[in-house]
């Protein structure tokens, strides 16, 4: 119905950007994955862990020892790791890991943070993310995102949704039928069809962070990063919110990040399980990538025994 | 001051009964009684000028009607303002327009200079600029009136006809000039009500709108700037609250005694403010008709200021109902 008027993904500065042959079957990419990925499939017998690699859709996002620091301050260290297309990611750790951090980078949001910096590598179907010319608000309108605490505009529901299509200024016309199709996707138009022209500031908490899912899909984003959506969230809300993820699921690459160890096992495809390391001599916290697996594997047979004890409670 | 009434050292698990605090001090009862009275001598003295200003004016009133037979109709609507005059004339619109022209010229001036500054500050300027920039404007805003009305009257209005010498300059006075230069002394007011109003709006707002791909500008124009409208609101309120009472400028700039109701921006144009500071300079004696006409126009000045106040409160709770 909308086209996008810049072509599927392409950052402006597609051409000029050496594309990186994406997602190649079984090699599942950079360093600490890679070795991951390897004992895995000798663990498993290489066939089978080869069919399952192949099954899986391309590569979003690809890090290479990606890291992020605050001023002087690191933050994230060297994280290694690719994110396919139509699953969702969970990123599990516990507080301080640098969970939203690593999640913020993605999309550039960390760039609103004046001390923060990011060195090595983040592609998006292969182009440099922080190449030179890349344009952050470009690289936002493909990679939505959903906050932690809803924060609609204090706008009505219906201005709420057509946010982001007004700024790509989609046809006028067209915003009725986005906006009731976002707000269906996000199940939430039975609730508000009879008042879209109401504040979005007089809707519960569970019905406002909806509305920022319904906001953040209208314009059809590639990705959807979410900062623990759920953790304002009674546990009916909650549930709802992973219904409609699992149904975002077929058309979106999901990154979460959460909290809730039954959530990211009940909804995630792979989770990423990140860690604080504390250096012993200047006690810095720096988060980094423990390891990334099937969100199975990771919940019942992880391979790094600090996964194992955070997952079962052990831990953190 | 006495402390305790009761130094009975009383642990909350020492008795089960009694919930009231043994400790209560009775200064605690003269420092509430002290602020409370703080706090009515603002509410005292808008009672003070009331009681002042609404006798002589309504003595005014009467006396117009039986002496000169000019009615309240008449007052409102008249287009001749020449109280003093051997044969006087009480048509008050030449002065309410004047103060009108020098609110919207004010305006014209303080609002988008105040807004893009706020917008500036609030969402552009590193926190070193703004360490600069908020103590300067103050400066601006503390620098006497009647030294800002010299500037306009002997530098800005001969500047102006040096620069636009075709434009229909008449006689010294110029509202346009008194209008403008009282919009720049009220750019601070503006820009610093509006600035305080954006730098309110969550950063969660502004995050929002980021993340679908907004650029600055229109996250500033489109999330900041209605976000942050009832104060921005407040702000104009209060800045055409303070042009209307403005006096040492228009009275410099934009003269005093024109009696005509004129829209002539580059003439002379008298306003309620610069009457009263014309006439009330201590010779014109208590109960005499022109000592009541400068009250009626104070009581005037104050309804409209008073209005204007009332109008920003009104507009700035309806927004908090909306977005709050
Ligand atoms: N804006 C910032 N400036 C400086 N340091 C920051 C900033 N934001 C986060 N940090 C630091 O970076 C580290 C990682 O923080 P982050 O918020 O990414 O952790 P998290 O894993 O999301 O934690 P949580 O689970 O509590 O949300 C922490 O040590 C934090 O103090
Ligand atoms: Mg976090």
């Amino acid at each position: 119905m909308n086209a996008d008027p810049t072509p599927e993904h392409a950052l402006p500065d597609a051409a000029a950007a050496p594309t990186v042959g994406s997602s190649m079957p079984g090699g599942s990419g950079s360093s600490e994955t890679a070795s991951t990925g390897f004992d895995l499939s000798t663990a498993l017998g290489g066939a089978r862990a080869d069919d399952e690699e192949r099954a899986r859709a391309e590569v979003v996002f690809e890090a290479d020892r990606l890291s992020v620091f605050y001023g002087d301050f690191q933050a994230v260290r060297d994280v290694s790791m690719q994110i396919h297309a139509k699953e969702i990611t969970a990123f599990i750790g516990p507080s301080g890991c640098g969970k939203t951090t690593l999640l913020r980078s993605f999309n550039r949001m960390n760039d609103l943070i004046a001390s923060a910096r990011v060195e090595g590598g983040l592609r998006y179907h292969g182009e440099d993310v922080y190449g030179e010319g890349v344009s952050p608000v470009i690289v936002r309108r493909k990679i939505g995102m959903v906050f932690q605490k809803p924060n609609p505009f204090p706008k009505s529901i219906y201005d709420n949704v057509a946010y982001g299509p007004r700024v790509l200024k989609w046809k006028k016309s067209d915003l009725d039928d986005v906006v009731e199709e976002s707000l269906t996707r996000a199940a939430l138009w039975d609730e508000v069809k009879d008042r879209l022209d109401q504040s979005a500031l007089g809707m519960s908490g569970g019905q406002q962070q909806r509305l920022c899912i319904a906001r953040a899909i209208a314009t059809k984003p590639d990705v959807l990063l979410m900062d623990e959506p759920c953790s304002a969230l009674d546990p009916i809300a909650t549930l709802r919110i992973e219904d409609l993820m699992r149904e975002l699921k077929d058309e979106y690459s999901i990154v979460i990040v959460t909290h809730n160890m039954q959530q990211a096992a009940r909804v995630s495809d792979y989770t990423a399980f990140l860690t604080v390391d504390i250096d012993d001599e200047s006690g810095q916290r720096t988060g980094e990538l423990v390891e990334m697996d099937r969100t199975d594997r990771i919940f019942t047979n992880a391979s790094d025994p600090r996964t194992e004890a955070y997952v079962s409670g052990r831990f953190g | 001051m006495t402390t305790s009434t009761s130094a009975r050292p009383a642990g909350p698990g020492a008795s089960h009964r009694g919930l009231q605090d043994p400790t209560r001090r009775p200064g605690e009862w003269a420092i509430l009684q002290f602020l409370r009275g703080s706090a009515t001598i603002a509410i005292l003295t808008t009672a003070g000028i009331v009681a002042s200003l609404f006798p002589a004016a309504i003595s005014f009133f009467r006396e117009v009607q039986t002496v000169h037979g000019v009615s309240f109709l008449e007052f409102a609507t008249g287009t001749f303002w020449a109280p003093d005059f051997a044969n006087p004339s009480f048509g008050v619109l030449p002065i309410v327009v004047g103060s009108s022209i020098v609110v919207v010229l004010a305006l014209l001036v303080s609002v988008p200079v105040g807004l893009l500054s706020a917008i500036y500050l609030s969402e552009y300027a590193p926190a070193r600029v703004r360490r600069i920039i908020k103590p300067a404007l103050e400066v601006l805003e503390g620098v006497p009136t009647v030294a800002v009305g010299l500037f306009a009257f002997w530098f800005l209005r001969p500047t102006a006809q040096e620069a636009f010498p075709n434009l229909p300059w008449t006689g010294p006075f110029a509202i346009l000039i008194g209008g403008m230069a009282v919009g720049l002394i009220t750019v601070p007011l503006m820009a610093s009500v509006s600035d305080d109003a954006m730098r309110q709006v969550p950063q969660s707002l502004r995050e929002a709108a980021y993340a679908l791909g907004d650029s600055k500008a229109r996250v500033a124009i489109r999330v900041v700037v209605p976000a942050a409208i009832s104060g921005i609101v407040a702000g104009i309120v209060l800045a055409a609250s303070r042009a209307v009472g403005e006096t040492m400028i228009v009275l410099l700039a934009a003269g005093a005694g024109n009696p005509n109701l004129s829209f002539n921006l580059f003439a002379g144009v008298q306003t309620m403010t610069a009457f009263i500071a014309g006439k009330a300079t201590g010779d014109i004696a208590q109960g005499t008709l022109i000592y009541d006409t400068v009250f009626a126009v104070g009581s005037l000045l104050f309804l409209v200021t008073l209005s204007l106040n009332l109008f920003a409160i009104r507009f700035v709770r309806r927004f908090r109902e909306v977005y709050e």
